[in-house]
């Protein structure tokens, strides 16, 4: 019974896991390519899930669900444009407070528009429900959620390994000045990782409205858990993200079930751990220009 | 990496600009009474603070309109106090700095224990508008600090006799769920008392980490363990997160807690507020008083006032009839009236008072009851009340503390 149970519980943080994840790839994303630490990236979540609560009475959650991340990554690619492709060859410090300030107007922003209590907001009816296979139970929705971001993986994936596109990317993190001597400019490609990346913050923040409060601070929640799988996967590579993210999930489902009060605190030491024991992360690649 | 940003002349020019561009501060003016509101505006107990600061705008401009105190007007600086460390910080540069009469606010348990501490080393008074912890009213308790925020004893004899009369407590498996900190853990001990001496037995205790927005983990938990009822004695954002997704699992065990705050049931969303819970007042009650701050507070900022509200609201006017009966801000001379056993109207049927012994106020509390999902049609009016604990005819301390429960010695 306790065998099956861990299980359960390892499975369900499958399942958490498959949130960061769609935070985290994005993140690594635009670190990998311009050399920037987004730290407004949780605020592109926030306003993804705010987008869905104004725009679903009008359009329901399936408009929505199109709708908030196609905005929001043109939110980006304004972002993109006049503010972080000035940086991304400056001193990271620069673009760091950068985009803390941005997080932080975001934050207030929202707070000051919407009012700083949680709006209220359902699943919708028709995607309510629960899935019993055996002694298990999940959540319809969730399996949902897992559904869409094992999508967006995929997608991702195939974006960056089999097309035109995703080649100059990967050359461009490894040697952006070998990608120019080529006559390549790199910069309609950042305009269109940056929209990438911040649509899918957006999408998370779709799928995850219906869930968790939306509140203003919602975005810095789950930064911190985004930027832990980051580094626990280690920069560049793709799997790694999506493998961190899995373990975190896992890790802590398992600190709740064994030590409720380090459920947070877990996902800290594992990343602790990991550094400790290979810097670069699980599968971080070596990035020359980082060096 | 090392190599620090140059400061550019633009740079310079722009960190001039700023400087400039900062609040003029004004220094303390003999014709205006300040109180310093400090609560949290930011973080898991955010959500609640606004409500605070927009009743205490409230409360002052209504008291302003109708001429200030004593003839001179009363001004509201308003900060967000973010962690114990700065909660006391900046508790200390009101007292300093902008001389403040008094402080009004907060809503963490552990940040009102900084200020406090602030207050008795200031001697300068502050009002507890949303910390709960009998800690703050027994071996913590200070003789300038004042409680308009119910104890943790309150909030669990009030809502524990209705869950008492619905057959939620005698013989029952309990599973608390417990916010990890000052709040919970105070509210913990106190309600395990309560569910002990009741014939309950908390059969399984889980703390929760106040950054913790999945909680899916814990009901997976809870349906493994199979309570009779499950105990949420949780805070801020975390009570939205449970409701959420308690109801998207689909749980059925009854859903109680001894901890609570209405804007967050309102965040939840549609269907799914479930349960029975405290609080020491709601928008629904039907006295004039109710009625009148309702409407005020929902013409003004377009939705109903919640508890949180509430207290900021009444400490905003306790604090001007004080002055005004004392005729003047002396900080000792507050305390001795308010120790008096001055009876206030605080929006219910019954008059409140603050007890002398450990500066709790006395007032009538509410337990109230998600209506079920199919009848919860208006965003706000999502439950109902049970009428005033305790009972018109009993004393309004038989919901308080005794003194075994907390003890108070006021340092000097």
């Amino acid at each position: 019974m306790e065998i099956v149970f861990l299980l359960e519980q390892v499975l369900n943080g499958l399942l958490i896991g498959a949130y960061y994840l769609l935070i985290a790839l994005g993140l690594s994303l635009i670190f990998s390519l311009g050399g920037i630490v987004n730290l407004a990236h949780g605020a592109f979540y926030a306003i993804g899930a705010y987008l869905t609560v104004a725009l679903a009475p009008h359009i329901g959650f399936g408009g929505a669900f199109v709708a908030a991340p196609v905005l929001v990554g043109l939110l980006g690619l304004v972002i993109e444009r006049f503010l972080l492709r000035r940086f991304y060859r400056a001193d990271p410090i620069l673009s760091l407070l950068l985009t803390f300030g941005l997080a932080m107007v975001a934050e207030q922003s929202l707070r000051m528009i919407f009012g700083a209590p949680p709006l209220p907001f359902s699943i919708p009816p028709e995607l309510r429900g629960q899935v019993f296979i055996g002694e298990f139970i999940y959540s319809r929705y969730r399996l949902l959620i897992l559904l869409v971001a094992a999508l967006c993986v995929a997608g991702l994936w195939l974006l960056l390994q089999r097309t035109h596109f995703g080649r100059v990317v990967r050359a461009g993190v490894q040697n952006p000045d070998m990608v120019g001597a080529l006559g390549i400019s790199l910069k309609p490609y950042m305009s269109a990782v940056v929209m990438i990346a911040v649509g899918l913050a957006a999408l998370a923040g779709v799928m995850l409205a219906p869930v968790i409060g939306v509140h203003p601070a919602m975005g810095a929640e789950i930064l911190t858990f985004a930027f832990v799988v980051v580094v626990i996967g280690g920069l560049g590579s793709f799997w790694g993200v999506v493998v961190a993210a899995l373990i975190v999930g896992v890790v802590r489902g398992i600190a709740a079930y064994a030590f409720p009060p380090a459920t947070e605190a877990s996902v800290y030491l594992l990343m602790l751990l990991v550094l400790l024991l290979r810097p670069r992360g699980l599968f971080g690649e070596r990035i020359a220009k980082f060096e | 990496m090392t190599e620090l940003p140059r400061i550019t002349r633009r740079g310079a020019m722009l960190s001039a600009a700023a400087l400039l561009a900062a609040p003029a501060i004004s220094y303390a003016q003999s014709d205006v009474i300040r109180i310093g509101h400090l609560t949290p505006r930011t973080g898991f107990l955010g959500p609640l603070g606004e409500f605070a600061v927009q009743a205490a705008q409230m409360a002052s401009d209504e008291i302003n309109a109708s001429g200030g105190i004593n003839g001179r007007k009363l001004e509201m600086l308003f900060e967000d106090s973010v962690n114990p460390q700065t909660a006391s910080a900046k508790a200390e540069r009101y007292i300093q700095r902008d001389k403040v009469s008094c402080i009004v606010g907060e809503i963490n348990s552990a940040s009102a224990l900084a200020i406090g501490q602030v207050v008795q080393r200031e001697r300068a008074l502050f009002i507890n508008t949303g910390a709960n912890s009998d800690a703050l009213r027994g071996s913590d308790c200070r003789k300038f600090m004042f409680h308009i925020e119910g104890q943790n004893s309150m909030y669990v004899k009030a809502v524990g006799r209705a869950l008492v009369q619905q057959g939620l407590i005698k013989g029952k498996k309990i599973y608390a769920l417990t916010a990890d900190y000052a709040f919970g853990h105070d509210l913990l001990r106190v309600a395990k008392k309560f569910i002990g001496e009741n014939g309950g037995n908390v059969t399984n205790e889980d703390l929760i980490p106040t950054e913790l927005t999945d909680f899916s983990p814990f009901l997976l938990k809870l349906r493994q363990a199979r309570p009779d009822v499950i105990v949420a004695n949780l805070a801020g954002a975390q009570i939205t997160n449970f409701l959420k997704q308690y109801s998207e699992f689909g749980l059925r065990f009854p859903v109680a807690g001894f901890g609570f705050d209405t804007a967050l049931a309102w965040g939840a969303g549609a269907g799914n507020f479930l349960g029975t819970w405290p609080t020491m007042w709601h928008h629904r009650l039907d006295n004039p008083g109710a009625k009148k701050f309702t409407a005020d507070f929902r013409g003004r900022f377009g939705r109903p006032p919640e508890n949180q509200a509430w207290g900021d609201y009444n400490a905003v006017k306790i604090l001007a009839r004080a002055m005004a009966e004392t005729k003047g801000t002396d900080g000792p001379r507050i305390v001795e009236y308010l120790e008096s056993g001055a009876k206030f109207d605080v929006q219910k049927s019954r008059e409140a008072y603050f007890r002398a012994r450990d500066h709790q106020i006395m007032t009538e509390m509410y337990a109230i009851s998600a209506l079920p999902a199919a009848e919860q049609k208006d965003r706000y009016d999502l439950f109902t009340s049970s009428a005033a604990l305790p009972g018109p005819d009993e004393s309004l301390e038989a919901i308080a503390s005794t003194p075994e429960e907390a003890s108070c010695t006021f340092p000097t």
